[in-house]
């Protein structure tokens, strides 16, 4: 056997000091297998041992949650008995280096972190970040990365309907992919993945474990260099159509009570899984690795542990009922075999050949793995020295085309057609609003789902974009008329070993807890994400949210395009003209510079809840946040796609028109309004004390700013429909 | 008026034609593919989805199971038979209908709504909608570009087989609105019988105006009538 020297230490991803620990935790030197087992379980991807410390101080509880970040995923309580399970997960180490087959296999593990809990999935959406368009990589990784998520969705049959696909040159040596599964199940029929009671069949079934995979974990817990290519046999191969056989078999027999607890095979494979249930349990686990169906022959018990190969599970099931459970997975065709019980032992024992291969107490690798206190600095704020005034001067109009034409501001038809948007035909919003709308099934509720994130000012004010980005993701969910509930989160960051790519974490996190305890908007789920970046240069911090709201009565529910010909369009919430680190100074006139703009939570809640209010009393036509372009681009989205246009006054208080229409002042939103109930809306806002304007009304074919421009909807429409086909 | 639909392993539309097939009234059961008999129906329906995860050549492993040769039986007798999108891919598998489903001309999966003629509404399918009218359905294939040998489509002609059509908003059935590269921007097509029906497009995605719309609701009532 090979022996233990200080290079396969490091080849398993774990320090000098990491392994000293672990003899002291055995009491011995590990054997390979073992050693192997441990660099599984305490790499970053699994363990959370540089950020477990910062992510307990956020807010995970409230009387709408079920199940908070722990499980496979988070659990909501809709009303009625229905619950949504939720999650998102990162899947771009290997995105990158296979990016067809690493988006692919993203989907296929957040699905079945979702239908292990007992939900039929319902929804996938997804937030992908690429490098510069220019960058050589760019059109193949997009193009694979595409390819993949809508491959594996669309076979297995789950309507994709929502994400962000962004450019930005600092994911050109390490993309993201994103991926997020929503699940809806029954709240008495959750299933949990803590093990119970003593010599229970431990069953595994799926796909057969192939070579694929092995220390995925572990690679994906480390920077990229110049040989990540040699990364590839790393990626795991996955089967959308196996997956679809397994979900289906899993929801067969989740229907009655055999199933004490399941886990998904996901990083780490046979090892997290069975490592989890046990000590979740307070239990011991045996397995009899001869016994484990395998794909290619002579696989050692190392290769087995720690294979990842795809759309696998492991059960426990109660006493007497693996025949029931066999006739099922054999029905669908699937593997089924009873490959060890639970022990009281509290140790995880590995036997093949009738040997004992492999023995680790189960605390050593679960409680007693390393968590550790990293060093972190607070941002070093710069001050912004732009002068408006001296910039090259440019139309309105002009600024307007080129954000509009632009790769980040594009309409993204040529990537959501790509996917199925519309199967289980419970889509009742699609791709391109602010918030996709997925009916539950057979009810008349629906739920309200996005995903957002806003690199640039993460990176400028980590701690003002952490709050930004929970607050526009809230925002989203408030346009289309759905009461936000909770939110999981994927936090990708550099390399947590640098101090200051852990302050950024550290300060994106506070961020994020502060907004998300302000609007009660707790965390149920998440995935962190460590060692974006390659030859040492980090990616910029780039948090992604995704969050869950509900709509009561789906008939109710809004969307942002223009209904009707001279509505008054109300601008909601203060314009002050904040242009620092805007996408109208990035796309025209290339600076990213100084602070994102200032959150107030106090009117982001106050504003959010008064348009609900509106949206509620059916006295409005349609509603858009403004996020990124400013106000010029909101009233753009609202036209494009509609049959209306907008008439726009000149601002009254505000002089530089660029600041006025392009800022990015956070917590407003248009609103469309019949005049005959503008009274009505306009006594809800004062009411609430909610700051609004009247800013123009809605015209038919025309997107009009008066004295400024004129442009036919039409045109706009069609040079904001060009970028992906140019591409 | 009873119905079956027919599921394969990878079936993923099969849900949503049974939740369409009871809105409309019909009493539906799902049909395993193992089944060696089919329950007494007026019409099988074979979903779309990605049966054997479209492996070897999309509908060929799903053309040669065992429920199949009833299926096939059935159809010789009369039975109505309607095969959406995998469906249609597996009735051409089986010989059933005439012609093949290739790659989409631009090689990547398409998933919109898009504008669709009735060319013959003299038939068990369509006789509740009005010749030429246009309907907006959605599709959602990676194969749904069809093909035909030039006999076989002279006799689509010739004996009006033509179900559907690829069309503009004005019923034109231009190239631009082709939207998979169709030989003549054929959406769907009848067997000579016309008792079988196979065709790219969802009808049981049209027939809710919460999340679409309601052109796909006359093809069901037609069958009803």
């Amino acid at each position: 056997m090979k022996t233990i020297t200080n290079k396969v230490i490091e080849q398993h991803g774990l320090k000098l000091e990491e392994y000293s620990t672990i003899k002291k935790l055995l009491k011995r030197e590990p054997n390979l297998l073992e050693l192997g087992i441990f660099s599984a379980m305490w790499n970053e991807h699994c363990s959370y041992k540089s950020s477990r410390k910062h992510l307990k101080n956020l807010p995970t509880k409230g009387k709408q949650v079920i199940q908070g970040p722990g499980e496979n995923a988070g659990v909501i309580d809709i009303g009625d008995e229905d619950a949504i399970i939720f999650k998102i997960e990162s899947h771009n180490h290997p995105s990158y280096i296979e990016p067809y087959q690493g988006a692919a296999t993203g989907v296929g593990g957040i699905l079945r972190d979702v239908f292990t809990m007992g939900a039929r999935p319902i929804a996938l959406l997804n937030s992908i970040h690429f490098g510069s368009p220019d960058h050589f990589k760019t059109r193949s990784l997009l193009n694979g990365v595409v390819s993949g998520i809508g491959g594996y969705g669309n076979c297995i049959g789950i309507p994709t309907v929502a994400g962000e696909t962004k450019f930005n040159s600092t994911y050109n040596e390490n993309i993201l992919v994103n991926a997020m599964a929503i699940g809806h199940a029954k709240k008495n029929k959750i299933f949990y993945s803590r093990a119970k009671g003593l010599n229970k069949s431990v069953v595994y079934v799926g796909s057969k474990t192939g070579r694929d995979g092995i220390h995925g974990a572990s690679m994906a817990s480390a920077e990229f260099d110049d040989d990540s290519e040699e990364k590839k046999p790393t990626v795991q191969v996955g089967d959308p159509f196996t997956e679809k056989l397994l979900m289906e078999a899993c929801l067969e027999l989740m229907k009655d009570n055999s199933i004490i607890s399941i886990q998904d095979m996901g990083a780490a494979g046979l090892t997290s899984s069975s490592v989890e249930m046990a000590s979740k349990g307070e239990l011991g686990i045996e397995l009899n690795l001869d016994k484990v169906p395998c794909r290619e022959e002579n696989m050692t018990p190392y290769e087995m542990m720690l294979s990842e190969s795809q759309e696998r599970m492991l059960i426990i099931l109660e006493d007497g009922k693996e025949k029931h459970a066999k006739k099922i997975f054999n029905k669908w065709d699937l593997d089924f075999v009873i490959i060890g019980k639970t022990t009281d032992t509290n140790k995880l024992t590995l036997k093949y050949n009738n040997k004992i291969e492999g023995e680790i107490p189960l605390d050593a690798l679960a409680s007693k793995a390393p968590i550790y206190d990293r060093k972190w600095v607070k941002k070093k704020l710069t001050k912004s020295k732009i002068d408006l005034k001296k910039l090259k001067k440019i139309k309105i109009e002009d600024a307007l085309i080129k954000i509009l034409s632009s790769a980040n501001h594009s309409n993204k038809n040529w990537i959501t057609s790509q996917y199925d948007q519309m199967v289980m035909c419970d889509t009742a919003q699609k791709s391109g609003a602010d918030a996709a709308i997925i009916r539950i099934h057979k009810k008349e509720k629906a739920i309200a789902v996005s995903v957002d994130s806003s690199s640039n000012y993460c990176k400028s004010h980590p701690l003002t974009g952490g709050k930004q980005i929970v607050c526009e993701n809230w925002r989203n969910l408030i346009s289309v008329g759905a009461k936000p509930i909770a939110i999981t989160n994927c936090l990708n960051f550099g390399n947590p070993e640098d101090p200051k790519i852990m302050g950024e974490f550290v300060e994106c996190l506070a961020g994020i807890k502060e907004s998300c305890e302000f609007l009660n908007y707790p965390v149920v789920s998440g995935n962190v994400s460590f060692y974006n970046g390659t030859n040492k240069k980090n990616i910029s911090p780039t948090p992604v949210i995704g969050g869950v709201g509900l709509i009561s009565k789906l008939k109710r529910s809004m969307n942002h395009q223009l209904k009707k010909n001279d509505s008054v369009l109300l601008l909601i919430g203060k314009t002050f003209g904040h242009l620092e680190q805007s996408i109208f100074l990035e796309e025209i006139h290339s600076i990213i510079e100084g602070q994102p703009p200032e959150i107030n939570l106090i009117n982001e809640k106050n504003n959010g809840e008064s348009v609900l209010e509106i949206i509620n009393k059916d006295l409005v036509n349609s509603v858009h946040d403004i996020s990124s372009g400013g106000l010029i681009i909101t009233l753009a989205e609202m036209s494009m796609g509609s049959n209306y246009g907008v008439k726009i006054d000149k601002p009254k208080k505000l002089t530089d028109l660029f600041k006025y229409f392009f800022g990015e002042d956070q917590g407003r939103y248009v609103l469309e309004i019949d005049r005959n109930n503008l009274e009505k809306v306009e006594n809800i806002l004062k009411n609430n004390n909610v700051f609004y304007e009247n800013i123009g009304f809605t015209q038919k074919d025309y997107f009009e700013i008066q004295k400024e421009l004129k442009i036919d909807i039409k045109e706009l429409y069609k040079i904001n429909n060009q970028w992906y086909n140019n591409y | 008026m009873k119905s079956s639909v027919i599921v394969f392993p990878g079936s993923n539309c099969d849900r949503d034609i049974a939740v369409a097939l009871e809105k409309m009234q019909f009493k539906n059961q799902m049909v395993w593919h193992k089944e060696t008999k089919l329950p007494k129906s007026d019409l099988i329906v074979i979903p779309g989805g990605f049966s054997y995860g479209d492996y070897l050549r999309s509908g060929a492993i799903a053309g040669k199971s065992l429920i199949i040769n009833e299926v096939i039986k059935a159809a010789n007798e009369g039975c109505l038979i309607l095969g959406i999108c995998n469906g249609f891919q597996i009735l051409t598998e089986t010989g059933l209908l005439q012609g093949v489903l290739l790659r989409n001309k631009k090689l990547k999966f398409i998933n919109k709504d898009v504008n669709i003629k009735v060319i013959n509404n003299q038939t068990k399918f369509s006789n509740k909608y009005k010749k030429d009218q246009i309907l907006k359905i959605n599709i959602a294939h990676n194969e749904g570009n069809y093909f035909t040998n030039p006999e076989h489509l002279q006799k689509l002609k010739n004996e009006n087989l033509i179900a559907f059509k690829y069309c503009n908003t004005t019923g034109n059935t231009d190239e631009e609105s082709n939207p998979n590269g169709s030989l003549e921007n054929i959406a769907g097509i009848f067997n000579s019988k016309k008792n079988i029906l196979g065709m790219m497009p969802h009808p049981e995605r049209m027939i809710d105006n919460l999340v679409s719309n309601t052109d796909g609701v006359n093809l069901f009532s037609s069958l009803l009538n």
